[in-house]
This record gives structure tokens, C-alpha cells and sequence, in this order.
């Protein structure tokens, strides 16, 4: 920016010749700020440099990742090729690698957690935006925002001392007894396993599924909600039609972050979920996840194929997660405008 | 056929501030009553009592009676919802279902109600169209097109549609062209000469004009209160009162 | 246009079932706010029943500092609230372009990355060129965490800050660059140390990472390029151990960091809620 000049106009028009209205003559007085200095503009650029460079080392940081990600798994890619992803050996010993019990156990937990997470975040969502009084707005919404701070390691503590044995003691005997002929609820209860990794995982999926689906869900004009009103409707029929209509599409994208969440948690996962490499059809016997094998076994890790299959396991979370993420980011631009609502309470 | 308005006392709040002060107004049926004032007079405030909409906005308050042909329509029994079913409202900015089609817009009112007779919702969605002078212009589109892809004043009169779908008794009003363009605005009003012979209209607006073509009874609102209520033509001529007098001729407002 | 006969009345009064599945709906949207809000209380109760027995003098001074030691602490700050907010003030006032989406959308991926992947990268990138885990690479791994947090707060409070006061130093002639940093930096701080302290408390809770580059350490240690102790690692590890007093330590341990996040959460909290633009007035 060019400091300002002063302007001089001169007020007496020109005797002879030029009897024209409206001739100004600008006289370019000496300056009030000096100009820009040379170091000014050499440090404007210089900023605007380094300014660039931090968002490019965003981008940089990202390619390193899928960079190093790709080189290090290479051994495991060229030795298993398609077979890693279905073969349901992992056996380090004899270098048998095959990630299927993971996948299945990253899978399982997932929509365990989406199935028990989703209606409770939308029911908490609708009570935030539609009915809770403006008092009780504020402190929900800060609960939840605490939910959501604390650390996995934190959740999987509470999990293996408080949850195993609530779900060893009294949920798995009552779901075996009634819902034992599904097939779903058999085998010994040890509280640990895959119904535990699935209640903790949907315990921490709720609070961003919740918030995100809130910000959706404020987001529509209130005009909507009195048009659907004004016809006559009951509150449900309202925000059924008037509300959760309009804001499918990020509520859907709320749900799918969420997943994308609960497929790359580690630390709660790996403490309650059992550890073992195995696929089965009861909820209660113990997993595997692909986040898990990887905190437990990349330090153990002694040969290079070993190590190459871990980091292979590492890639495929990354791909997954990347187009699930993208995929919820889209959706819920769709409905915001790409203007994250920022709800306070 | 309408029905007429019987309101006696009506007084509404805002949380402790007091928007309407005792008003009082027989509003006749199977006519256009327009409403006229400055901005935040209470007219809309008023109008939003009549469906009780006005109780849908945290915080507020309404005290006195309003009769909606044999109905008191705050009395303890009566339901809201029963309410704004029979008081039908169309609002200032078109506000059509952006993700149904027209013909789901026009019929949302009637499966809310849990009709579902296909062969009967086709008809009268036909019926509610024509009424609202849009059958012509979309009839072909039903159900391709979504409602918010229509042009204002048609989204507009698809909210009128949307409205007389449910078979109210009175259709309310609120500024419902002053969003559009003249052409639209005269298409709208058309409709209101036509409908008010089935209907009991009441039409808020700030433009005085328009007041004086489509209604045929004309209330005054002021600061909270109604200053004057009677035939359009004696408001518009031959005003009883100093301030009706003022805002008419144009010295504030 | 001729208008039609009004047909008779063919809607009833609201039916039950009607207000029926409206109070249903009342009852389980009520009823999942409680069920989502019990998990929080539940967590509090027994980490205070549990911890704060064991938490006192000896074991604040012997138990390793969250995020180890000043290296760790260091690492991160180094790496990531420069690019941070480097990042985020490109975007807010170069940002409306293909460049700055693509960068908006790279910090998002980067966000939604797994913090174990994380960790194994930053192991192949950090940890084999140094030959050894260390505080250092463990700090690089959460500072790379936190880069899409600080980015985003900055940007949006950036944003926030009105044209105006943006032209206001124009206008004095002010360069490009201290306009920014001076000005309108300035206005937005509030909201940027906020955000910089939500991906710090973040950072604290976070092991996954750390597993494989700071590695964990029982003793304190002072050299930043040696393994270092965090306490989230070592909640982990005496959690997972299979001695009793080791999990009170876990328990006390937890309750320590949970309080310190709480009172990061709440702080920032207060200040967004007073108003980001107090720097303006």
C-alpha cells in the first residue's frame, strides 16, 4: 500500500485559455509517511514466503507420510501382493502375513460402535437444537466437548477396570441368555473382546457425531421449522420433516466422521479388545484391530518382512481412513456451506 | 366457507416487554382484513396469536381471548397443533420444502395429518393448485421438480398451494409479496380477491396500497395498539382518528 | 379463474397416534442426552475414587510430566505452532484459491489421520535417521498432531476479524506484514491461543504416537535426544501390567491428566465465550 499523498486542488480557475470546469490540478506535495522502504517491501515478501511455505509444509507433510508409508511396506506388498488383504494367517514365526483377521476386527468394532453411537448422538443432537431450554444448552454442549477431549488411554483404563466387568458380570450373561440363539453371544464371557471394543468405541464416537450433527441441524433457517409448523404439525413431525429432511445430508456425513474416527482408534481398543488374531462369530470372544496390531507388534517387529507387513497393515488404515474422511468432509460442506457453525452452547 | 374472528383483550410479550397492549377486533369471515403500521407495530406479532404461532419463540407470553368461529383457541383444551391446522399461514419469505417436489409440498400438510388415499391426495393437490393459480404453470413437473427451484412468486403461491391444502378456515397473511416483484405481487393479489370469497383472509402489510385494493376491512396498528379498525375505504378517506390520519398521509412511518 | 367448491371436512382432530409417537420422541431424545452425558460422570467418579488416594507430594515429583520432559514440550511447540499458525494465516488472507483448498483440505486428511500412523511414520522419518528414539521425535509426532488444530483456529479467527480494521492499517501505510502479524494477528490472539491450547491438551492425552518414537522412559530424563517418559505411555503401561499398586498409579496418573485437559477445555471455553475480539475493543 502506497502511503497517502496529499491532494491539493487548487481553487482558482485558470484566468485564460482553459475556462474549463472541473480542472483539478493535483499537486503531489512532499508525502506525510515516507514510502515504502526497501526493507519493508523485501520483508512483505519475505513473509509472504514463509507464510506459504507452512501451509505448502502441510502438503509436505502429508506426501512424506504416504512416501514413507509405501517404501517401508514394499518387502510385505511384493511377497503377498492381493493375498495380504484375505489371508487369515498371521504368523510371524513362519512369515505368514495375512491381515484379515484385523480388517475384520477393525470392521466389526466400527459398526458395532456406529450402531450403538448413531441414534443416541442424533436423539442428543435433536434434544440440543429443538427442545433443551437455552440454560441447559450451554452445559451440555460443554459436557460433551469434555467427552470428547479425553484421551483414549484415559477411556481405555475406565474400560478394562469398569466396563469389562459390568459387561462380564451382567451384560454378556443376560444377552447370552436371551439373545444367545443368534449365534452372536456365545462362548465364555470374559468382559474383554470384541463387544467391549465396540461399547467403548461408540462411547467415543458419540460426542463428535453429536456435535457435528448439532452445528448440521442449527444450521437450518428457522423458517423451515415454522412452515412445517404452521401446517398443522406436532414437534416430532416438525423436526422430521422440517429439520432432519433438510439436514440429512450432513447428519450422514456427521455419522460417517465418526466412523472415521472409530476405524483408526488405537490405545482404548488395544486395552479391552483382546488381542488375538481371529476371526469369530461371537461378540464376546477376543480381536484383533488393524490400529491394534500395529501399537502392539511394530516394536517387536525382529525381521525385516515382519516389520515391511506391519507398516503394510499402516498403509491400508491410511487409504481407509482418507476416503472415509474425505467422503464425511464432503457431505457435511454440503449442508453448511463449508461454514462450520460454531455453536456456542 | 371462513369464518369470523372474535378477539377480545389480546395482549402478547416478548420475555417482559409488552407487545400488544389489550387489543381488541371482530374480523369478519369471507373477508380480506388487511393490517397496516409501521415496522414493529405488533402487527405481525398480532397476526402469529391468531395461529398460535407466537408461543413457538422461547419466552413469550399471551394473555386473552381469541375466537376462531366457535373455538376459543386458547383455552385449555385446545391443542395447538388442532389449531394451526385450521388456521392456515403463508409467510413473508417463500419458504418451500427445498428437498420435496411440488406435489410432495403442496400434500405435506395432508400426510402430516395421516391422509393417505393416493387417488384423493392427487385431486386435491390439483384443487390446491388451481386455487392458487399455479396449477397451469407446473402441472407437467409435479413430481420432477423440487420446490425450491421455482421462481419467487411461484414458490410463493406453491406456499399459498401448500396452505389451502389442509382446508383451513382462515388463511393468514404475513407481508406474503413483499419479497416479490410487482408482476408477482399482482398475481398475488389477484388470488386474494378470488380466495377470500371461500376463505377469511387476513393480510399484514406495510404497503397501503395494496391495503386498499385487495381488503375490504382495514386495521391500524401503532405501537402495540390497534388505533383503528373499518372499512377500508372510511381508513383510507376519512380517518377517525388524528394518527391513522398521520401515517396515512405519509407524515411518519 | 373460477374457484372450486370447497369440499367438505375430511381431517380429524389430531390422532393418537400422533401424539403418541411425539411423546416417544420427547422421552429418547431426553433419554440419549442423559445416556451420552453418564460415560463423562462415570470416568470422573472412579478416577478420583481411584487416584486420589494415591496422589500426593512423591508421586507429583516422581511421575513423568505429561508429554515428558521440556524436550517433548519443546518438539512440539517448535514444529507445530509456527506451522500452525503459519498455515492457518495463509489461509485466511491468501487462502481463497485452488492452492489454499487444497491446503485446507490436505490439514483435514492430515487430521483424520490415525495417530498410530502416525507415529510409524514419523518413526521412519525421525527415529531411523537419528538411529534412536528419542523426546525429539516424539515432539515432531505431536507437533505434525497439532498442526491441523492451530491452523483451522487461526484461519476462522483470522476471518473474524472485521475488513475494517484490516483497511484502518492500510490506510496508515502500514506494510503488508506488520498489517498482519501487528494488527490483525493481534485482534485475533485471544482465539489463537485458545485453539494452540486445545491442541496442546490434546497432545498431552495422546500415546499412540509416542510408542514409537519417544519410546518411554522410567527415569526423568533431561537429554532431549534420548527416550523420554510421557505420562500417557505410562498410564498405558501400568494399566496393562498385571500389578495391583501399578494400577493405582495408573488410576492416579490419569486423574492428573484428565484434570489438566479439563482445565485446558474449560479455559478455552471461557475466553471464546467472552468474545475472541477483545484484543479489538
Amino acid at each position: 500500500m502506497v502511503a497517502p499523498h496529499n491532494v491539493f486542488v487548487n481553487p482558482d480557475p485558470v484566468p485564460n485559455g482553459n475556462q474549463a470546469e472541473g480542472v483539478i490540478h493535483a499537486v503531489i506535495e512532499k508525502p506525510i509517511a515516507n514510502k515504502p522502504s526497501f526493507t519493508d517491501r523485501f520483508a512483505d515478501r519475505g513473509f509472504k514466503w514463509l507464510i506459504t511455505l507452512s501451509a505448502l509444509s502441510v502438503l509436505a507433510i502429508v506426501a512424506l507420510f504416504v512416501y514413507e508409508l509405501v517404501i517401508n511396506s514394499q518387502l510385505s506388498l511384493k511377497q503377498f501382493g492381493w493375498h495380504f488383504f484375505f489371508g487369515s494367517d498371521w504368523d510371524p514365526v513362519s512369515g505368514e502375513f495375512g491381515a484379515l483377521p484385523f480388517i475384520f476386527g477393525t470392521l466389526v468394532s466400527s459398526f458395532l460402535a456406529l450402531l450403538l453411537a448413531v441414534p443416541l448422538s442424533i436423539g442428543a443432537a435433536i434434544f440440543i437444537t429443538e427442545m433443551a431450554p437455552g440454560w441447559v444448552k450451554t452445559p451440555v454442549s460443554f459436557l460433551m466437548e469434555l467427552l470428547a477431549a479425553i484421551p483414549s488411554v484415559i477411556y481405555g483404563l475406565w474400560a478394562i477396570f469398569v466396563l469389562a466387568p459390568i459387561l462380564r458380570e451382567y451384560v454378556e450373561p443376560f444377552l447370552a441368555k436371551y439373545l444367545g440363539w443368534t449365534g452372536l453371544f456365545g462362548g465364555p464371557a470374559y468382559g474383554i473382546g470384541m463387544l467391549a471394543a465396540g461399547v467403548i468405541l461408540a462411547i467415543m464416537i458419540v460426542p463428535i457425531v453429536a456435535s457435528i450433527a448439532r452445528d448440521v441441524m442449527s444450521a437450518i433457517p428457522q423458517v423451515q421449522r415454522e412452515g412445517v409448523l404452521a401446517l398443522g404439525a406436532t414437534r416430532w413431525e416438525m423436526i422430521r420433516v422440517g429439520v432432519l429432511r433438510n439436514a440429512r445430508t450432513g447428519i450422514i456425513g456427521a455419522v460417517i466422521l465418526g466412523l472415521g474416527r472409530a476405524l483408526g482408534e488405537t490405545m482404548a481398543v488395544t486395552m479391552v479388545i483382546g488381542n488375538r488374531p481371529e476371526i469369530a462369530k461371537s461378540l464376546f470372544a477376543p480381536g484383533y484391530t488393524m490400529a491394534s496390531v500395529i501399537a502392539n507388534e511394530f516394536s517387536e517387529a525382529s525381521d525385516n518382512l515382519y516389520l515391511s507387513a506391519i507398516i503394510e497393515v499402516g498403509l491400508a488404515l491410511f487409504l481407509v481412513t482418507l476416503i472415509v474422511n474425505a467422503l464425511a468432509q464432503a457431505m457435511i460442506w454440503m449442508t453448511t456451506r463449508g461454514m462450520p457453525a460454531r455453536a456456542n452452547g | 366457507m371462513g369464518v369470523g374472528i372474535e378477539v377480545r383483550n389480546l395482549k402478547a410479550w416478548y420475555g417482559s416487554s409488552e407487545a400488544l397492549h389489550s387489543v381488541n377486533m371482530s374480523i369478519a369471515a369471507n373477508q380480506a382484513t388487511a393490517l397496516i403500521g409501521p415496522s414493529g407495530c405488533g402487527k405481525s406479532t398480532f397476526v402469529r396469536c391468531l395461529n398460535r404461532m407466537h408461543e413457538t419463540i422461547p419466552g413469550t407470553k399471551v394473555d386473552g381471548t381469541v375466537m376462531i368461529g366457535q373455538t376459543d383457541i386458547y383455552a385449555n383444551g385446545t391443542p395447538a397443533v388442532e389449531v394451526r391446522r385450521r388456521v392456515g399461514m403463508v409467510f413473508q419469505k417463500p419458504n418451500p420444502f427445498p428437498t420435496m417436489s411440488i406435489y410432495d409440498n403442496v400434500a405435506a400438510g395432508l400426510k402430516l395429518n395421516g391422509f393417505r388415499n393416493r387417488h384423493r391426495l392427487d385431486e386435491i393437490v390439483e384443487r390446491s393448485l388451481k386455487q392458487a393459480a399455479l396449477w397451469e404453470e407446473v402441472k407437467d413437473h409435479l413430481k420432477k421438480k423440487s420446490g425450491a427451484s421455482l421462481s419467487g412468486g411461484q414458490q410463493q403461491r406453491l406456499c399459498i398451494a401448500r396452505a389451502l391444502a389442509v382446508e383451513p378456515e382462515v388463511l393468514l397473511m404475513d407481508e406474503p409479496a413483499s419479497a416479490l416483484d410487482p408482476i408477482s405481487t399482482g398475481k398475488i393479489e389477484e388470488l386474494i380477491d378470488e380466495l377470500k370469497v371461500n376463505y377469511t383472509i387476513v393480510i399484514v402489510t406495510h404497503n397501503m396500497q395494496q391495503a386498499a385494493r385487495v381488503a375490504g376491512f382495514t386495521g391500524f396498528f401503532l405501537l402495540g395498539t390497534m388505533v383503528e379498525f373499518d372499512k377500508t375505504e372510511k381508513i383510507f378517506t376519512n380517518p377517525s382518528d388524528k394518527r391513522t390520519e398521520d401515517y396515512i398521509t405519509g407524515r411518519f412511518g | 379463474m373460477a374457484s372450486n367448491a370447497i369440499a367438505p371436512r375430511i381431517l380429524e382432530p389430531i390422532s393418537w397416534t400422533r401424539k403418541l409417537s411425539n411423546n416417544l420422541l420427547t422421552l429418547f431424545a431426553v433419554g440419549s442426552s442423559i445416556l451420552v452425558i453418564v460415560p463423562l460422570f462415570a470416568i470422573f467418579a472412579y478416577l478420583v475414587m481411584k487416584g486420589v488416594g494415591s496422589i500426593n507430594w512423591a508421586f507429583l515429583t516422581q511421575a513423568p510430566k505429561p508429554v515428558g520432559e521440556t524436550g517433548g514440550g519443546m518438539g512440539n511447540a517448535i514444529v507445530g505452532i509456527p506451522l500452525g499458525i503459519g498455515a492457518g494465516i495463509y489461509l485466511a488472507e491468501y487462502g481463497r484459491n485452488w492452492l489454499g483448498n487444497t491446503v485446507r483440505f490436505t490439514a483435514d486428511v492430515l487430521n483424520g489421520i490415525p495417530s498410530i500412523v502416525v507415529g510409524i511414520s514419523v518413526y521412519g522419518l525421525v527415529v531411523l535417521t537419528q538411529k534412536h528414539f528419542s523426546a525429539v521425535a516424539g515432539g515432531v509426532a505431536l507437533g505434525i498432531m497439532m498442526i491441523p488444530t492451530v491452523s483451522r483456529a487461526t484461519e476462522e479467527m483470522l476471518l473474524l476479524v472485521p475488513r475494517t480494521i484490516r483497511e484502518a492499517a492500510w490506510g496508515l501505510g502500514v506494510s503488508q506484514w506488520r498489517a498482519t502479524l501487528s494488527v490483525t494477528l493481534k485482534t485475533a490472539s485471544a482465539g489463537v491461543i485458545t485453539g494452540v491450547m486445545l491442541a496442546f491438551a490434546r497432545a498431552a492425552g495422546e500415546t499412540a504416537p509416542l510408542l514409537f518414537t519417544a519410546f518411554g522412559n522410567q527415569f526423568w530424563s533431561f537429554n532431549i535426544n534420548q527416550p523420554t517418559a510421557a505420562l500417557p505411555i505410562q498410564i498405558f503401561a501400568y494399566a496393562i501390567s498385571p500389578f495391583d499398586e501399578w494400577h493405582k498409579q495408573a488410576w492416579a496418573g490419569a486423574l492428573v491428566l484428565i484434570l489438566l485437559i479439563v482445565a485446558a477445555v474449560t479455559a478455552v471455553r471461557v475466553v471464546t465465550s467472552r468474545g475472541m475480539m477483545k484484543g479489538a475493543s
